[in-house]
């Protein structure tokens, strides 16, 4: 069962790396972009066959580690 | 005072702020993050700057988890002195030990130079061989020092006189909120900061204005 956690950082914490990505790609002539967040994607591979509990764990596992809470929020896909 | 120093996989000023703490007359202890035990009699431990575990996932995050963490986490509560430095500072801040988060720098530039601090709060272990307000440089080496943290947080943490060091007007290097560059605890025991004092810490360096934190540390007891 594959688990994918996607962390963004939360509304209102400045991205710097986003910012410029768009200033970026309004030079290469994407100018209708309206803003750019970057993110990132954790993949886990687990051993669970319940997709229930897997969220769960995963969630626990956002918590624990994965996601820092105090500026990002996090997503759980299981596939 | 007994000093410990706790190195991480990726710790790179580890012994920079040994010999600091010698100079100014501590007793240092190295610990490795993996000892689940601090040295005995342990008065001040120190998290000291580098790119623990690579900055992986976030600056600080697994070292934030290290087993070491449990023993500095039981000394903080007991009102035992806990100094992060750069690194340190975003260890703490990942282990809950201080509010806040350390972002990537607004310029997205690494910044490697000389800054002016303010101190804010001398009153503390930390910072009681400066004076408020007056001009301190001390030099910064970072990428992700850009402090965070919501306005309820800034402004509980200005109220609480939890703001050890400002950058001075005009000189904030990364963006931080309220050009904070350093921080407090609740209790004051444990202090967060960008800035390198064991930089600037003997004559040789260029100047020695970062030696006092160590000295007012001592003088402490």
């Amino acid at each position: 069962m594959i688990a994918r956690v996607t962390i963004t950082l939360k509304p209102g914490v400045l991205d710097p790396q986003g910012r410029a990505i768009h200033h970026a790609l309004d030079g290469l002539g994407f100018g209708d972009v309206h803003g750019v967040r970057q993110g990132k994607l954790i993949e886990l591979d687990l051993a669970d066959t319940d997709s229930a509990a897997a969220h769960a764990r995963v969630d626990a596992m956002c918590r624990a580690l994965l996601a820092n809470t105090v500026i990002e929020a996090y997503r759980i896909e299981i596939a | 005072m007994k000093a410990a120093v706790i190195v991480f996989p990726g710790s790179n000023c580890d012994r920079d702020v040994v010999v600091a703490l010698r100079e100014a007359g501590a007793s240092v202890r190295i610990a490795w993050h993996a000892d689940p035990d601090l040295p005995g009699g342990t008065d001040l431990v120190v998290l000291p700057g580098g790119f623990a575990h690579g900055d992986y996932l976030r600056c600080g995050a697994m070292a934030a988890r290290a087993p070491a963490m449990a023993a500095v986490r039981a000394h903080a509560a007991r009102g035992g002195l806990v100094l992060g430095l750069c690194n340190g500072f975003q260890v703490l801040t990942e282990a809950g030990l201080l509010p806040g988060a350390l972002l990537r720098n607004a310029g997205l530039a690494y910044v490697c130079r000389d800054v002016m601090l303010e101190p804010v709060n001398t009153e503390t272990p930390f910072t009681r061989a400066y004076a408020p307000g007056e001009a301190v440089r001390i030099p910064v080496g970072h990428h992700d020092g850009n402090y965070f943290a919501d306005d309820e947080t800034l402004d509980r943490l200005e109220g609480e006189g939890r703001v050890a060091f400002r950058y001075a007007a005009g000189d904030n290097p990364n963006g931080s909120a309220r050009d904070i560059a350093g921080v407090l605890n609740a209790g004051g025991n444990v202090l967060g900061m960008m800035p390198h004092p064991e930089r600037l810490s003997d004559p040789a360096h260029g100047g020695i204005d970062g030696r006092r934190l160590f000295e007012g540390l001592l003088a402490h007891g």
